[in-house]
């Protein structure tokens, strides 16, 4: 860690400016949106308005200070990290959510453990996925039956529970 | 009533075959958790919340408990064996715990982390039983501000206090606040941040959040981290007995640790990891043999055990009387009240004080438990230390996401016929920021505790402005609330000079990060 170090010689931190600019973004927009509501008079004070603008204010005062901070390198040093993983793990995640409707969660939940055993370097997929989807399916069999929470059904699931598609 | 005779019908209710079973549920999967890395009771209990929504409310927050005790046990076994910790409240037992392993005395270091986790955790969940009423009679004469006061405290003591950075502690705590307007004002109706989307309404859940912070971000960054990929195991080597000169060394550690945590976890001081942090610290002045640590000292690892353990009992202090979360496990637990219709504070002792009683009850068993699940049992969680890592994370996300569905399965959004379920979204989302939190070194819990405590904070502040007619000055009228400020001010102002005194790496160290 090394906060609080502040060498000049270096370049300022890009991705920390980047940061400085989110949350000035974020601010701006509570700030808008909040300006937008209708308050009756009444609740000019003491009403919805108030907390969004103290949190405003707070998240603008914060970018100043996360961009004086980026200025001065006052973020702790990152190893570089390798990006690939990141795809494959997001990958199983945008996967899952989009198969859930149609293919059911023991196929798409599979899908994301495989993509994230991936992810760890575990592979290959033709692999992976059916050891994944038979887990899930496991997973899906003791929640959605025996603790009664409501997982989405597909194909698979119906076939195995009531031996029809 | 006093505390005795509450307390031993608590005990009566808590040895209930039911409570018991749920309190055997919860000190299992806890220690499990806080085995594993990668997992810790925060992400369990928010996990475990949609299962237990159709479940006895008592016998649910009694494992959330146990979770919480069990995953404090747990992350010991990690810390001592792996050198990685297991839960972050066990940095510090890595230091001297591994290396006790390295010179084959992983068994004593074990066993003197079980022992005094189960002596801090007895005397804390007894000094717990003993200082909630004297806590929630104080608390019943606070009004609208010294409540708004206590929460503006608890909000810098969990971001700023700690940790190498009060901006990034701030900012993060920034984010759980904005996160946490989002949704219908509850007190007028109106809807606030929610961009013309239904599902935001409600607004964001906690558990959500929680879930996709601490699964989905602590799962990307630890694969992109090779080195987190492999560690080695240490195994058990010798006998796992302690000797009578590990017990002699040992006794002290355990009480000062115990001293050291408790107060610091009911305190509103921060989370465990400080705890265990400065009895490290402690047991360095007082030992005999300072030239022992970092060489595998047994002090070192007696003393933060038993500290972290006593933390965890403490935080349970302001959670149950005051209703406020200092960690981000106190935080879900909180949600988890608040699931059943609770809300705790100094007004669940007088309405729901049967319920309060068995839990702090059940605390007392349930480190009886865990002290037999993690001495005699112990080579059975050293087990689990040995799944791969591509398995475990992935089953990690598997549970994560059937959480997430479990809470709200709701295919809200979509286009064409492909339905999307608007909380995965969301999961994802806060998932990726989780990861960026980590890679930039914001710490997590703020994030958690600021969309809970939020809006919370929101309604006293405003309460307190309605009685004034909105003039702030009432903010500060009350001698509570002035004083609350003022241990507000040294929590931020003390930890600054001691950084610009040059001490600031052992403040990052303190960094109070996951649960």
């Amino acid at each position: 860690m090394s906060a609080g170090q502040s060498n000049s010689t270096r370049r300022p931190d890009g991705a920390a400016l980047v940061i400085a600019v989110i949350l000035a973004a974020i601010s701006i927009i509570i700030f808008w949106q909040t300006s937008q509501m209708r308050v009756p008079p009444i609740q000019q004070r003491v009403g919805p308005t108030v907390f969004p603008y103290i949190v405003a204010t707070g998240l603008g005062l914060l970018a100043v200070g996360t961009l004086i901070s980026a200025l001065r390198n006052g973020f702790p040093a990152r190893s570089k990290d390798d990006f690939g993983p990141i795809a494959w793990i997001v990958g199983g995640l945008v996967a899952q959510i989009l198969l859930l409707s149609t293919a059911g969660f023991a196929v798409a939940t599979g899908v994301l453990f495989a993509f994230t055993a991936k992810g760890f370097g575990r592979g290959p997929l033709w692999q992976t996925i059916p050891i994944g989807v038979v887990f899930s399916f496991i997973v899906w069999f003791i929640f959605a039956r025996g603790l009664q929470l409501s997982l989405p059904m597909g194909p698979v699931e119906r076939f195995i529970v009531t031996g029809s598609f | 009533m006093n505390t005795f005779e509450l307390l031993g019908q608590g005990l009566i209710a808590a040895m209930q075959v039911q409570n018991l079973i749920y309190a055997l549920i919860g000190v299992t999967l806890g220690t499990a958790v806080g085995v594993l890395p990668g997992i810790g009771p925060a992400l369990t209990v928010a996990l475990l919340l949609p299962v237990t929504y159709n479940l006895d409310p008592a016998g649910s927050l009694i494992m959330f408990a146990g979770i919480y005790y069990g995953g404090m046990y747990g992350g010991s076994t990690t810390s001592i064996l792996l050198n990685t910790p297991g839960e972050s409240a066990s940095i510090v037992t890595a230091l001297e715990g591994n290396k006790m392993a390295r010179q084959g005395r992983g068994g004593p270091a074990l066993a003197t982390a079980a022992i005094g986790s189960f002596v801090a955790g007895l005397i804390a969940t007894l000094g717990l039983a003993f200082i909630a009423p004297f806590v929630v009679k104080f608390a019943l004469s606070f009004g609208p501000a010294d409540y708004f006061a206590l929460m503006i405290l608890a909000f810098i003591t969990v971001s700023a206090a700690f940790g190498d950075s009060p901006l990034r502690g701030l900012t993060a705590l920034f984010i759980g606040l904005g996160l946490g307007i989002i949704g219908i004002d509850q007190q007028t109706g109106q809807t606030r941040l929610a961009f013309g989307v239904l599902d935001l309404l409600d607004g964001i859940e906690v558990t959500t959040l929680a879930v996709a912070l601490f699964a989905i971000g602590e799962t990307i960054k630890t694969a992109t981290d090779p080195d987190q990929i492999k560690a080695e195991v240490m195994a058990i080597k010798g006998s796992v007995w302690m000797t009578l000169e590990d017990w002699k060394r040992s006794w002290a550690s355990w009480l000062r640790g115990t001293f050291i945590g408790f107060p610091i976890g009911a305190m509103p001081a921060g989370g465990a990891d400080i705890a265990s942090f400065l009895s490290y610290s402690a047991e360095k002045s007082f030992a005999k043999k300072p030239e022992e640590f970092g060489h595998g000292a047994i002090e070192g690892v007696a003393g933060p055990e038993a500290a972290n353990n006593a933390s965890a009992a403490g935080t349970l202090v302001p959670l149950l009387t005051l209703g406020l979360p200092t960690t981000a496990t106190a935080a879900i637990m909180l949600a988890g009240f608040q699931q059943f219709g609770l809300q705790p504070g100094p007004l669940l002792f007088a309405n729901n004080a049967g319920l309060v009683w068995s839990l702090i009850a059940s605390l007392l068993i349930a480190n009886f438990m865990l002290l037999v699940l993690n001495l005699p049992l112990i080579g059975l969680w050293v087990k689990l230390l040995t799944i791969p890592k591509p398995w475990l994370y992935a089953g990690i996300l598997v549970f994560a996401t059937l959480g997430t569905l479990g809470a709200n399965g709701a295919m809200s959004m979509g286009f064409g016929s492909v339905r999307i379920s608007f909380e995965l979204v969301l999961l994802l989302a806060f998932g990726v920021l989780g990861y960026l939190l980590r890679r930039f070194g914001y710490p997590i819990a703020p994030v958690v505790v600021g969309l809970i405590l939020g809006p919370m904070a929101e309604q006293q502040l405003r309460r307190a402005l309605s009685i004034s007619q909105g003039d702030p000055a009432v903010l500060f009228h009350s001698p509570i609330s002035l004083v609350l400020y003022a241990v507000a001010i040294i929590a931020v102002g003390l930890p600054m000079i001691m950084r610009w005194r040059g001490k600031g790496a052992v403040l990052g160290q303190l960094a109070s990060d996951e649960d």
